[in-house]
C-alpha cells in the first residue's frame, strides 16, 4: 500500500490538473497495443487493429483510453483510498476480464505518450518512478486470482 | 546466452533421467506455477485449475512435448518450435514475463525429483536451456 506525503498529494493533484484525458488516454492506450501488440488478445471485440495508424484511428481504442485515464481522476481525487475506489475494478479486471496483472505495472508508464511523459517527469523530478507505478499496481495489480 | 556444447551433453545427458517422467513433470510444474505465480492463472479461465485436475494433466502433456522436441533438436530449437512460436506470437499471446516462472517451476520439479543430477552446473545449463525455449516462443512477438 503507497502512502503519499501532503507534497506527493499536491503534486499528484496539481498535475492531474494539465492532463487532457481524452486525448492522452486514447494516446497511451494506442501505444500500448502498437508497443506491446500482444495486449491486443483482450481487444478482439475493437475491429480494426492490424497497424498502427488502424489502431491509432479506431473510435473504441480512443473510447477505451479516456475510459481507462478517466478512471486515474478517481484514484487521484482519492489518494488515500485507492484499494477501495478501485475494488470492484480489480475483481473485474482479475475475475471476468482474466488480464494479467503485468499489464499494470511498469508498462503503463511506458505506454504513456512522450508529451504526457516530459510533462510529468518536468514537475514530478525524481517522485516519478516511484509515485506512478504505486498508483498503478495499486489500481490493477492488488488483485490476483485466488 | 547461446547453449554452448557442455550445455547441450549436460542437458542430453538430464535428460535420460526426465525421459518417461515429463508428461508428470509437466503436470506437476503446472500446478506449481499457478500456486507458486496465481496471475498466470488468467490464461486459464477455461480450465479446471483445482490440484488433480485433469486439463492440467493433458496440457503439462502438452508442454512436456514441447521440451522434448527442443530437447531432440537442440542446435535448433528454433526451427523445432517454429509452429509452437507462431501459435503465442498470433493466438496465444501469453505475456513475456510468464514463461520464465513455467521454466522455474519445471526446474524446481526437475530437482524435487533428481536432487542428485541437479549440481550447480547442470542446473545453470537447465535454467539456460529453459530460458532458450521461453525466447524461441516469443521471438515473434514484434
Amino acid at each position: 500500500m503507497v502512502h503519499w506525503t501532503a507534497e506527493e498529494k499536491q503534486l499528484i493533484t496539481g498535475l492531474w490538473g494539465k492532463v487532457n484525458v481524452a486525448d492522452c488516454g486514447a494516446e497511451a492506450l494506442a501505444r500500448l497495443l502498437i508497443v506491446y501488440p500482444w495486449t491486443q488478445r483482450f481487444f478482439s471485440s475493437f475491429g480494426n487493429l492490424s497497424s498502427p495508424t488502424a489502431i491509432i484511428g479506431n473510435p473504441k481504442v480512443r473510447a477505451h483510453g479516456r475510459k481507462v485515464l478517466s478512471s486515474f481522476g478517481e484514484a487521484v481525487k482519492n489518494l488515500d483510498n485507492i484499494k477501495n475506489t478501485y475494488s470492484k475494478l480489480s475483481e473485474l479486471h482479475c475475475d471476468k476480464l482474466h488480464v494479467d496483472p503485468e499489464n499494470f505495472r511498469v508498462r503503463c508508464v511506458c505506454s504513456l505518450s512522450p508529451s504526457l511523459h516530459s510533462a510529468l517527469v518536468q514537475n514530478w523530478g525524481e517522485l516519478l518512478p516511484t509515485m506512478l507505478p504505486g498508483l498503478l499496481s495499486v489500481a490493477g495489480g492488488d488483485r490476483v486470482p485466488v | 546466452a547461446m547453449l554452448t556444447a557442455d550445455d547441450k551433453k549436460i542437458i542430453a545427458q538430464l535428460w535420460e533421467k526426465v525421459a518417461g517422467h515429463q508428461d508428470e513433470f509437466g503436470n506437476e510444474a503446472l500446478q506449481r506455477m499457478f500456486t507458486a505465480y496465481p496471475q498466470t492463472k488468467t490464461y486459464f479461465p477455461h480450465f479446471d485449475l483445482q490440484h488433480g485436475s485433469a486439463q492440467i494433466k493433458a496440457h503439462g502433456k502438452k508442454v512436456a512435448a514441447a521440451l522434448v522436441e527442443a530437447v531432440n533438436h537442440i542446435d535448433d530449437i528454433a526451427g523445432a518450435l517454429s509452429k509452437l512460436s507462431d501459435l503465442h506470437a498470433q493466438k496465444l499471446r501469453v505475456d513475456p514475463v510468464n514463461f520464465k516462472f513455467l521454466g522455474h517451476c519445471f526446474l524446481v520439479v526437475v530437482a524435487i525429483h533428481h536432487p542428485s543430477a541437479l549440481t550447480p552446473e547442470v542446473h545453470a545449463s537447465l535454467d539456460k536451456f529453459l530460458c532458450a525455449v521461453g525466447t524461441v516462443l516469443t521471438a515473434k512477438y514484434r
